[in-house]
């Protein structure tokens, strides 16, 4: 049965999570019926532009949005538990120890008022029941894994002693601190500067393969993608529009959206090459969810525009490895 | 013990010093703060000292002596029942501090956990809280503790209880609106996120990050309390005679204005100088720590 191997290593199993929010102007969709698969060891990318979606599948995935407002459907199905099965006890015995989370912004994420062995000692103690002086060990440890100097020290010190990328290191300390099976990386190098960006997806890539880590990255930024990633989803508006290796992904981007994305990154030497110009743009800006438009949702910005884009919802299509919602492919 | 696993604290302590180096340098540079400071200095060695600044009962009345204008032996004078005003004052400043700080803690035992509560799980147990709280805060505070004085009867403890319970809702206001700005803060999302409980989050993530406002308004709230208590003893309806209390001190000298105004202007005075402290030192508080005029 290779076929029951392979569902084996399946860490998560995503179907068709549709994630929405009540609020006063009516009800908006944020994630549309996703489907996403995260083997063991595995590092899924996902990109989008700002709003398609990502971070609310990270935070549905951990039952981190609050409901009301927030409403979500479909199977997250982790180790084959039902995450949204689950209660709110046995959740919080997931978050953290085997699910964690990696936020955008270091500046924030750590508490002002707490040092950062507190901190990281905190969820070490809740999942692990140790004594508060073992934690604070582990916690200083869990530093020295992520190579902040000194830690021992480090770790009486509070966030605004410690620069972007520190904090990012001891956020990512924080949320290894129990081996997660699983680590959900909200784009994780977002605010940091280039050279903090590579020694932080390097710490990741280090960690990842002594802990034996699953990492979803989700981030607009393809280079991070490109670099980390081995499979790769596209959002855009809350659906995955195409799937696929990262490879197939950078050569032979198949939705006009992964292609729009594709050109906007700026290469050097790249002008030479193809003989062009300026930089390509995909023009307009993402609609609001509450006026969806009909058909494809990407119709009304799309290069390669069918009259049946406007008019119904494109089909997924199988096509050399790529997983596509495009008519283009039909 | 915490001192032997944490020998290496100098990293946050010296930090810590620094910080409170800073705020103490900003709050000499306030004059009106520190002006505050001094009269609330004033007071806390006037009440824990009374007893050797005046040696004596400042309740024993001496009828011969009634009413007598300021002298060498009675330095702010006597009342109508000879007795010191100034023992009384003196005497005085300990009642109202025991007022102020009672007040303060009936105002944040019940205020503060009821506003952390309120905040952070909203919906149904906000509603209920904030409709209470809008009915309370409909009173004037000064009419909602002369309302429960009349409910529960005169005395000391039931000055305190009626005045803190007027404060509460100021507290309750003021926790939930900080706790609905702090529950926001990606570092409270990433504590649930590893899996911390609701009252972890609360006690350890949130109140902590509320706290400077809480501490300016018991500042406030103890200049208030001092004002709302004397006003009660005025009215007799707070602290009860022979007991030295400058609000009923204030009341009995009122009948005695004209011919003998020492009686009712320095019980007023300690109540003005009390409050100003109490005022001062707050807005200079907030000065300092309010994250909004930093750096």
């Amino acid at each position: 049965m290779p076929n029951g191997i392979i569902e084996q290593e399946k860490l998560l199993r995503v179907s068709n999570l549709r994630t929405r929010f009540h609020i006063y102007e009516g009800m908006v969709t944020a994630v549309d019926g996703i489907n996403l698969d995260v083997y063991r060891g595995e590092t899924l990318g996902i990109v989008g532009e700002s709003g398609c979606g990502k971070t609310v599948t990270a935070l549905s995935i951990l039952r981190l949005l609050a409901s009301p407002p927030a409403e979500i459907q479909g199977t997250i199905l982790f180790e084959d538990m039902n995450l949204l099965d689950l209660n709110l006890n046995e959740i919080r015995k997931i978050r953290g120890n085997a699910i964690s989370m990696i936020f955008q912004e270091p500046m924030t994420s750590l508490n002002p008022v707490l040092t950062i062995g507190e901190q990281i000692s905190e969820a070490i103690r809740l999942h692990q029941g140790v004594a508060r002086q073992d934690a604070w060990s582990k916690a200083v440890e869990m530093l020295q894994m992520v190579q902040i100097p000194s830690p021992e020290m480090r770790a009486y010190e509070y966030p605004h002693q410690l620069s972007g990328g520190m904090r990012q290191r001891a956020m990512i300390a924080m949320a290894l601190s129990c081996r997660p099976r699983l680590l959900l990386a909200d784009e994780p190098t977002t605010a940091l500067d280039v050279t903090i960006q590579a020694q932080i997806v390097d710490l990741m890539e280090r960690l990842k393969g002594e802990f034996k880590t699953s990492i979803v990255l989700i981030t607009h930024n393809l280079g991070l993608i490109a670099e980390m990633a081995k499979r790769v989803l596209v959002m855009y508006m809350g659906k995955v529009v195409e799937e696929a290796p990262v490879e197939d992904l950078f050569q032979e981007p198949l939705h006009p959206y992964t292609q729009g994305l594709l050109e906007s990154i700026p290469w050097i030497g790249k002008k030479l090459k193809t003989g062009r110009k300026q930089l390509q743009e995909i023009p307009g800006i993402v609609p609001s969810l509450l006026e969806m438009p009909e058909g494809c949702r990407f119709h009304p910005r799309c290069s390669r525009v069918m009259n049946i884009c406007s008019k119904e919802e494109p089909p997924l299509v199988q096509k050399d490895g790529h997983r596509v919602l495009c008519w283009l492919w039909k | 013990m915490t001192e032997t696993t944490q020998p290496h604290a100098w990293g946050t302590q010296r930090s810590a010093d620094s910080q409170l180096k800073r705020n103490w340098a900003k709050l000499r540079r306030n004059k009106a703060a520190l002006f505050g400071g001094i009269l609330i200095l004033i007071y806390l060695i006037t009440a824990l000292l009374a007893s050797v600044l005046f040696p004596g009962s400042p309740s024993a009345p001496n009828l011969i002596h009634s009413l007598e204008r300021p002298s060498i032996k009675h330095p702010l004078g006597t009342d109508e029942l000879g007795r010191s005003i100034l023992g009384r004052v003196i005497y005085g400043s300990r009642v109202s501090l025991l007022i102020a700080i009672g007040v303060v803690f009936v105002g944040l035992l019940v205020g503060v956990p009821l506003g952390l509560v309120s905040g952070y799980y909203g919906g149904k147990v906000d509603f209920g809280i904030q409709r209470v709280t809008d009915t309370l805060l409909a009173f004037p505070g000064f009419l909602l503790a002369l309302a429960l004085v009349s409910v529960l009867g005169v005395g000391l403890k039931n000055t305190i209880i009626s005045v803190g319970i007027s404060m509460v809702p100021i507290y309750i206001r003021l926790v939930r609106g900080c706790t609905l700005s702090v529950k926001e803060q990606t570092y409270v999302e990433a504590a649930k996120a590893v899996g911390t409980r609701d009252r972890i989050i609360l006690l350890r993530h949130i109140l902590p990050n509320v706290m400077i406002p809480i501490t300016i308004q018991t500042s406030l709230g103890m200049g208030m309390g001092i004002l709302s208590a004397a006003a009660l003893g005025f009215l007799g309806l707070g602290v009860q005679p022979p007991t030295p209390e400058w609000g009923a001190m204030l009341g009995s000298g009122r009948a005695y204005l004209f011919h003998a105004p020492h009686v009712a202007t320095f019980p007023g005075m300690a109540i003005f100088l009390a409050v100003l402290g109490f005022n001062l030192a707050g807005d200079g508080l907030r000065d300092v720590l309010d994250p909004r005029f930093r750096l």
